[in-house]
């Protein structure tokens, strides 16, 4: 299905491409709720976006997403252990406080998880630390003094994350914009997608 | 007198059942009367009616005025109206007196027909789940199969939850507001201390004080003072009051002197002038006895299984009487039920009370619901 939301958010489509039609979603800091708008016109879901910031929560109401206000920071004790066909972190990982705890969550809740996250060690970003400065990128667009970013990460430390905490990674997308990279990912790539569910 | 938005001049309207109703308590009225107000129009498939259900203290006058008196505007005038959040050009608004209530419907200050005497102590107790009941006889009267929502705050937070329960196929939205599913024990301690001021006032006569001639204005001033101190927030009474004094020195005496004291002993006056004491007795008892959950065991989830609603649970961050966490623990039995459910906590100052107060954010989030109902 291709919607105008399609070719603004490429993102959204690799998810909604892992997505299978009718699932149960939950989108952990899901801001105004496109993504699940997204996934409910492609991929006919339903479920549930956690979000903590008023402006967002408002956005979520208008576009007709379910939305629960709550801290991710403090767990999903509001949600049954396999509850849940995927629960997804889009570009949010980077700005929680306790990565070990959010996984952790998340393989309980579901019985697979879906990230993204910009990647710290594209080419762009390493050629900005090689100059003596953070980077500035499309993808990490904040100075590094007010940066919700406190946990950045490259595709070899998440996978390193991941086999050291449980969690099989099942699927991984590499994009640059809205092209696919499979050559040198963790240099030539700007957002990293991975489906990982809980090691058997 | 008239802000925009305004709905003008409100007649109310009375409704009789004759038709006997069984209550939980196992008695039996054999007819009684509702007085309810309506605001908006009725579209023609019957499909735009939202029913407002009152707290403690409410009534069925939501919103507009009596005979052009600027005082008589509705508890929720902010709320409900044409452009409101509430959008009484959209939605066509019922708001009723609940059974046992001092406002016009049927309760311990109306006559009994069986003993041409005033019903007073032989005014049954009724539940959140009778009122329900009779707000479907109403709903009937009115023609209207399905509510397009059902919304209330704190006890008729309640209300709209227990319609979805045992009419789920006759309401398609509820907004449960400072809500909570059961009362904790401090709770019900503050309805017992209030219920035992208005009992143990030697005007009460037993519930019988209509007969006599009196009014136990001392006890329902006394609960209502108190009632009010837990609707509020430390800090909304620190910054509203402080420690300032009525005469800018101390009295050393027992006469008002803080603000404070002034301020609640004015709310207990007005309050005992316009609210009867039986109808307080009988709207804090179906507080302490709603629990949907105790007939399934203690599992909220599992009171839950039937409903079919879909919902928007707000609450507030200061109300320690009714605070965010009992609204977290609605949200999660829904969540468990897959039931589509939104939830905020609304940063507010004001305490319980919240829910009825002017707040931008709030009411955004009312209408951004209501605005998203299919009519």
């Amino acid at each position: 299905m291709t919607t105008s939301s399609n070719v603004s958010r490429p993102d959204f489509a690799v998810i909604a491409a892992w997505v299978k039609p009718g699932a149960k979603v939950l989108d952990l800091g899901c801001g105004d709720g496109s993504l699940l708008c997204f996934l409910r016109d492609a991929r006919n879901t339903r479920g549930y976006g956690v979000e903590i910031d008023d402006v967002n929560v408002l956005a979520c109401f208008n576009n007709g997403v379910n939305v629960i206000q709550s801290d991710l920071e403090s767990g999903l004790q509001s949600f049954e252990s396999a509850s849940f066909d995927y629960v997804v972190l889009s570009q949010t990982l980077q700005a929680v406080k306790n990565t070990e705890r959010i996984i952790k969550e998340m393989l309980r809740v579901s019985s697979e998880g879906i990230v993204s996250f910009p990647n710290f060690g594209y080419w762009k970003n390493r050629l900005q630390v090689m100059a003596g400065h953070m980077p500035i990128s499309e993808t990490l667009p904040y100075q590094w003094f007010d940066t919700p970013n406190i946990h950045n990460c490259t595709l070899g430390d998440f996978e390193e994350f991941c086999h050291q905490h449980g969690a099989r990674i099942l699927e991984r997308r590499v994009m640059n914009r809205d092209h696919p990279i499979t050559f040198m990912p963790n240099l030539l790539g700007m957002l990293a997608f991975y489906r990982f569910e809980q090691q058997k | 007198m008239q802000d925009s938005g305004s709905l003008g001049i409100i007649t109310p309207q009375v409704a009789r059942f004759d038709v006997p109703l069984h209550l939980k308590s196992g008695a039996v009225l054999d007819s009684y009367e509702l007085v309810y107000e309506t605001y908006g129009e009725l579209n023609a498939a019957r499909s735009n009616g939202v029913l407002i259900c009152h707290a403690l203290s409410g009534n069925h006058h939501l919103a507009g005025y009596y005979d052009d008196n600027p005082k008589s505007g509705g508890w929720w005038n902010n709320m409900i109206g044409p452009g409101k959040s509430i959008d009484t050009k959209k939605f066509f608004v019922v708001g009723v007196n609940n059974l046992g209530g001092c406002h016009g419907s049927t309760g311990p200050a109306s006559m009994n027909p069986r003993t041409g005497k005033y019903y007073g102590a032989g005014f049954p107790v009724v539940t959140v789940e009778d009122w329900v009941k009779t707000q479907v006889r109403l709903a009937d009267h009115l023609g209207i199969d399905q509510f397009a929502a059902v919304a209330g705050g704190s006890l008729g937070g309640m209300q709209a939850l227990q319609w979805t329960l045992d009419f789920p196929e006759r309401v398609r939205h509820a907004l449960v507001i400072a809500a909570a599913a059961k009362l904790t024990a401090q709770n019900i301690a503050f309805n017992d201390v209030a219920r035992q001021a208005i009992i143990t006032d030697p005007d009460f006569y037993g519930g019988d004080y209509y007969s006599h001639g009196m009014v136990p204005r001392r006890g329902l001033r006394l609960a209502r003072m108190l009632g009010h101190i837990t609707y509020l927030s430390d800090d909304a009474m620190a910054a509203k009051f402080g420690r300032e004094l009525r005469n800018g020195a101390l009295a050393f005496g027992f006469d008002v002197e803080f603000e404070i004291e002034s301020y609640l002993r004015y709310q207990g006056d007005k309050f005992a002038d316009q609210f009867d004491a039986n109808t307080y007795l009988l709207m804090t008892k179906a507080l302490d006895y709603f629990d949907p959950a105790f007939q399934h065991s203690n599992d909220l989830s599992a009171a839950f299984r039937a409903a079919k609603a879909n919902y928007l649970v707000l609450s507030f961050t200061t109300d320690w009487r009714f605070s965010p966490e009992r609204s977290r623990a609605i949200v999660k039995a829904l969540l468990d039920n897959e039931l589509n459910v939104s939830y905020a906590e609304i940063t507010s100052s004001h305490g319980h009370d919240s829910f009825l107060m002017e707040d931008r954010h709030y009411h955004k989030l009312v209408r951004a619901y209501m605005d998203n109902i299919g009519i």
